[in-house]
């Protein structure tokens, strides 16, 4: 459970890059205020690169790092804590583990690896995340497909070139098997896009599908068999996710201890108070149990243990709720600055309701965890 | 073969041939543990074979020093033999204060002298420890303590009374906090040990509301106890109070946890309210549970800041309460019954009830929060 020596250094080059570059107010703030249709800096993407940090799940054949998810949860985690808006989680992360070991590697990993290109998943279909619901079908035409139905919640999907989908080919809705994932390139003929921003000012789209054609080399994986790259890619969001969410929590937390040290009433500092205290020492448990949840589950999946993908649920499960305790905390203890746009404790607050229904939120993975332990 | 292989292949061998088929089952109840001492009875020869074949090893303590009674194994050797451990099923040969308390105490602040005095016979179980810290007016405030040992010339001359003496009408010795001078409050604390068989130490003990009596009042009347009998130096004691307090608090967050498995797996609710909130439990348990083997994962390499204990204690023992909630809510009318052969007398109910003193015992829940906030938040005025 210990980081190794590499990983401490991975973690300290990822924390001083992002706090020098991916700050609240000079990323965030930026590119909502501005309008940007991506909502996140093109030109921090490529520093993302230029670091190796876009590689890190790349295979070293490929030139990449090669690392696994822990060392992307590591990057995450500071990620979180500055509320960088980058596409690290989707692209670097869960499209790079859903398209290893096939064609599409070739073809994108060049791009990932320079921070030029952007990947989108495409998973869920409805309000609630739910892959083994996948129903937007894809028959079989000529030598291809063709795609039709409705995708949403497509984070960075307007601005990605190319977005990983997954369809149903075979077997009925809730079944694994019959799942295929499509490598979709931006623009292609039938695709509608719709894109929408969210409470956090980040972007996902809807993407509509009408008869949209595919050739059969466009197939991720193998046919029916969408299922293996997909767990992997979900398998390294939820973690991923879970880990960003550790580090909006401890950055929220932190700027709260700042402020109940600084901020004095009754002629003390309001840190003094032991109502306060008992709930900050309360918060602090909380997230440390997270975080070390979070890195046991992306210990796991890197193993390959069997045991991944319920410690996995764990993970994304405590990490929602202990970030949502940690941005309501900010708030309150805050007072009205705290309600304010001009301050940051907010951003948190809507950086952490994006992430925790990312990859599925408390509820399903409760749920998850409760199937998976046999009751 | 590396060195790490052939141990695990020379313990897996040697656990097979030693612990008896008795000792691989679950423990029923704490009564099944072994505690050892001089008034020990055993519950039957295969729980007195598995403590002295694991005390001939030395594996009762197997990461202590060999010199005194201890394995002498490195932290991958004591990780391996507590794999192999659980892999059996085998029970804890030996449950002791003396091993979780007094010893890691006596290793960093005894002499020499008292190492190889003490430290074998805790390792063996033939003397049972208890421990006299709080007392009717020192409870949270601690160092408030009033407990007298007066310097006789040669021998300390100690009077007064604890409460919440563990098993202290069982126990053989005890290692108790005295006060030396009224000078300082925490300044003024020693720590001595000494016989329960002394004249003048007398215990009574306390009904709980689980109806057991795990603790005493502990009465001391003109108590003689020999000066070498002191641990650390005099005035001094408050320090070696401390650090032994950070184990009690690492022993206690484990109490019951990681050990039960998934409360939904064994409690398989119908009622899919109850069911989300177990589900929602053994989330924050597993999670618990990753915590605190990256806790020690840490404080064995030296990363952990010194006040997590606190944290870990207070986490652990809130989840704990929170577990035995929900298994008297899941079992129904079952679980109210009090003296039944079904609850295996009222074995559900009793625990409930017991775990309540987890979050008082070792510092209370307030206390930890207030440690937290103060050493390792650094907030102002804690």
């Amino acid at each position: 459970m210990l980081l190794t020596d590499d990983q401490k250094m991975l973690h300290e080059t990822a924390a001083s890059f992002l706090s020098d570059e991916g700050g609240p107010t000079k990323q965030l703030r930026h590119w909502r205020d501005s309008g940007c249709k991506d909502g996140f800096g093109h030109a921090l993407w490529r520093q993302f690169g230029e670091l190796g940090l876009t590689g890190i799940a790349v295979p070293e054949s490929h030139g990449g790092l090669g690392l696994g998810v822990t060392e992307a949860a590591l990057v995450l985690e500071e990620i979180g804590r500055n509320l960088t808006p980058s596409p690290f989680l989707t692209t670097a992360l869960a499209a790079a583990r859903a398209i290893a070991g096939s064609a599409h590697g070739d073809r994108w990993y060049p791009p990932i690896l320079a921070g030029e290109a952007v990947l989108a998943l495409a998973i869920d279909e409805d309000r609630r995340h739910a892959p083994e619901q996948t129903a937007l079908t894809a028959e079989r035409r000529g030598n291809g497909f063709a795609l039709s139905g409705a995708k949403q919640f497509v984070v960075h999907g307007a601005s990605a070139d190319m977005v990983i989908t997954a369809t149903r080919t075979a077997g009925a809705r809730g079944e694994r098997h019959g799942i295929t994932l499509f490598a979709v390139p931006k623009g292609a003929r039938g695709l509608e896009t719709e894109n929408v921003t969210l409470a956090d000012s980040s972007k996902a789209a809807r993407l509509t599908f009408a008869d949209v054609e595919l050739d059969a080399d466009a197939v991720v994986g193998e046919v029916d068999r969408g299922w293996d790259p997909l767990s992997r890619a979900i398998a390294a969001g939820r973690a991923g996710a879970a880990a960003e969410l550790v580090g909006v929590a401890a950055g929220s937390s932190a700027m709260t201890l700042a402020y109940l040290r600084q901020r004095k009433q009754f002629g003390k500092a309001i840190g003094e108070f032991q109502a306060l205290q008992h709930r900050a020492a309360h918060l602090h448990a909380e997230i440390e149990i997270a975080r070390a949840a979070m890195l046991k589950a992306a210990q796991l999946i890197d193993s390959g243990d069997e045991q991944s993908e319920l410690f996995t649920s764990v993970a994304k499960a405590k990490a929602a709720a202990v970030a949502s305790l940690a941005v309501r905390e900010g708030v309150q203890m805050h007072g009205g600055i705290g309600m304010t746009d001009e301050h940051d404790a907010g951003l948190f607050m809507k950086r952490a309701a994006v992430l925790g229904e990312l990859f599925g939120n408390v509820y399903f993975h409760r749920a998850r965890v409760a199937e998976l332990s046999g009751y | 073969m590396t060195d790490l292989d052939s141990f695990r292949s020379d313990t897996r061998a040697g656990l097979e041939a030693n612990c008896p088929p008795e000792m691989r089952q679950p423990m029923r109840s704490e009564d099944d543990a072994c505690w050892g001492g001089r008034n020990w009875t055993f519950q039957s020869d295969a729980q007195r074979q598995w403590l002295e074949a694991m005390a001939e090893r030395g594996w009762t303590v197997p990461d202590w020093p060999r010199d005194y009674g201890g394995g002498g194994l490195s932290a991958d050797e004591t990780r391996i033999l507590k794999q192999e451990m659980a892999r059996i099923g085998a029970r804890q040969p030996l449950y002791s204060f003396g091993i979780s308390m007094l010893g890691p105490a006596l290793l960093k602040f005894g002499t020499e002298e008292q190492k190889r005095r003490f430290l074998p016979e805790i390792a063996r179980g033939e003397i049972r420890w208890c421990q006299g810290y709080s007392e009717p007016g020192a409870g949270s405030d601690l160092a408030g303590l009033q407990t007298r040992a007066e310097d006789r010339g040669d021998h300390w001359l100690v009077n007064g009374q604890k409460v919440w003496t563990s098993y202290a009408d069982k126990a053989d010795w005890i290692f108790c906090l005295v006060r030396t001078s009224s000078q300082s409050k925490q300044g003024g604390i020693s720590f001595l040990l000494f016989d329960m068989a002394t004249p003048g130490v007398s215990t009574k003990p306390i009904l709980l509301i689980s109806g057991y009596s795990p603790f005493c009042e502990t009465f001391f009347d003109d108590v003689a106890v020999p000066k070498d009998q002191i641990v650390g130096e005099v005035n001094k004691g408050w320090d070696v109070a401390k650090y032994l307090l950070g184990h009690e608090r690492e022993m206690i967050a484990g109490m019951g946890l990681g050990s039960g498995g998934s409360l939904g797996a064994a409690m398989r609710p119908g009622d899919p309210l109850l069911r989300a909130e177990i589900a929602a439990f053994d989330v924050d348990a597993l999670a618990f549970g990753a915590m605190s083997e990256r806790f020690i994962a840490m404080w064995k390499a030296g990363e952990a800041h010194p006040a997590s204990p606190s944290m870990m204690k207070y986490a652990g023992t809130e989840l704990n309460k929170r577990r035995n909630e929900l298994v008297m809510a899941a079992g129904g009318s079952d679980a109210l019954e009090w003296e039944s052969e079904r609850t295996r007398g009222g074995q559900p109910a009793r625990d409930w009830l017991r775990s309540k003193g987890n979050s008082i015992e070792g510092g209370t829940s307030e206390i930890q929060l207030n440690i937290a906030a103060k050493h390792i938040l650094r907030l102002p005025g804690a």
